[in-house]
């Protein structure tokens, strides 16, 4: 079982580093909207630095937001997911598998990301460090709840809108303790590893909920 | 005890309406059944409900002689419309991932390759195939990890007649070794030891 679920993520970073594009588009839109908020906002260093954190993490969540339709989408328009269903591994751990490639393919390099687009907004210096913390451990609630999002979406037309709606709503909790994470860290007093560790608590329980979630969603689709 | 797929009183309904009526039947193992009926008789429905994807609305079905532990669709093939081919893999590594991933030998991809005369297109991004290739990769699937019961759902659907008669010889030798193959088509298969069973049309005007 443990072969299979390998054989799966493997095929899919496979994939993934094939088609290229989809991260490229990711990465992309990520850097096209950071770059804006100094046009849109004027160069006022203070107040950049103040809001870079809030913007980075908000900007991430939509650049991800673009890719997550693409966790479940290809496979089940070739009827990949049919065989999927059919095969030793439990329809959870498929889900499970296919939300931690995009984790390792988009989640990873957003967040890798992210610290080169903070130099475009005066982020402070002290703040990197657990910028990049945050948003590795957040993107993975991103992951593992987007893919209950992408399963949903899958018959609908135009599901990317609609994934949207269904589960930008649920990255709150990570936005909030993401944020306070960071907030702690520069402007003391705070409790910045409290607010870290309930991050990451998100997250785990979302790498373990979000697949049972998203497998009911890929069953509900398939019949 | 010997493999048998046996289905009583079997109901699909689909949107509130009964696509497939009380069924009963029963295929052995080394039988083959082919399902026919014009479109919409419910042979996808049919072979989608054998396979787990779609809830029985009332009966029974049971697999004599399987794995008790396993439930039918995870001894099951199933090839339904689309392939399950990515276009971005070569087709030895469409093939190999599946048998990796079935629980198969990847030795058994290069009979697979053989059986649906795919050798030369091996290391070809499936992509770049023609439908009907398409198709042959998408049966060689079949092959490299062995499962007793077949569903096939117009498996013959792009495929050329050397193809089908591929496609044939893989079904017979599939049977023969005391197994069971499902198949909903329009074409004549060529199978010796067929049953047929005819689905009437199911969705009248109300």
């Amino acid at each position: 079982m443990i072969g299979a679920f390998a054989t799966l993520v493997g095929r899919d970073l496979r994939l993934a580093l094939r088609e290229g594009s989809a991260l490229g588009t990711a990465l992309g839109f990520y850097l096209v909207v950071v770059a804006m908020m100094p046009l849109g906002l004027g160069p006022d260093l203070k107040l950049l630095s103040r809001i870079a954190p809030g913007i980075l993490w908000i900007a991430l969540l939509l650049a991800a937001l673009l890719s997550l339709p693409r966790i479940f989408e290809s496979d089940f328009e070739d009827g990949t997911l049919e065989a999927l269903a059919l095969g030793p591994l439990p329809l959870e751990l498929v889900a499970a598998a296919k939300c931690l490639a995009h984790w390792i393919t988009t989640g990873i390099p957003l967040a890798l990301m992210a610290p080169v687009l903070g130099l475009l907004l005066n982020l402070e210096l002290a703040a990197y460090p657990v910028l990049v913390a945050t948003l590795i451990s957040g993107t993975l609630a991103i992951s593992f709840l987007g893919g209950i999002g992408a399963a949903l979406t899958l018959k609908a037309r135009r599901g990317g809108l609609l994934i949207a709606l269904l589960v930008l709503p649920l990255y709150i909790p990570t936005l909030i303790y993401g944020i306070a994470t960071i907030a702690a860290v520069i402007t003391p007093p705070g409790d910045a590893v409290a607010a870290f560790l309930i991050l990451t608590a998100i997250s785990l329980a979302s790498v373990v909920l979000g697949p049972l979630a998203a497998a009911a969603a890929v069953r509900a689709q398939l019949g | 005890m010997p493999l048998a797929l046996v289905a009583t009183g079997l109901t699909v309904e689909r949107g509130g309406r009964e696509v497939v009526r009380p069924l009963s039947f029963r295929v052995g193992a080394g039988e083959a059944l082919l399902l026919t009926g014009p479109n919409g008789a419910g042979k996808t429905t049919l072979i989608r409900a054998v396979a787990g994807f779609l809830p029985l609305a009332a009966g029974t079905l049971r697999l004599e002689g399987g794995e008790d532990e396993r439930e039918i669709g995870e001894q099951c093939h199933y090839v339904g419309h689309a392939n399950a081919v990515k276009a971005n893999l070569s087709v030895a590594e469409n093939l190999a991932f599946w048998a990796h991933f079935l629980g198969g030998h990847e030795a058994r991809v290069d009979d697979a390759l053989e059986a649906m005369a795919l050798g030369d297109l091996a290391q070809v991004p499936a992509g770049m195939l023609s439908a009907g290739q398409r198709r042959r990769v998408g049966l060689a699937r079949l092959m490299v990890a062995p499962r007793p019961v077949w569903l096939l759902d117009e498996p013959t659907v792009s495929l050329d007649s050397a193809s089908v008669g591929l496609l044939a010889l893989a079904v017979t030798t599939h049977c023969a070794a005391g197994n069971i193959a499902i198949a909903a088509t329009h074409l004549p298969l060529g199978l010796d030891k067929a049953c047929e069973l005819r689905l009437g049309v199911a969705l009248e005007a109300a």
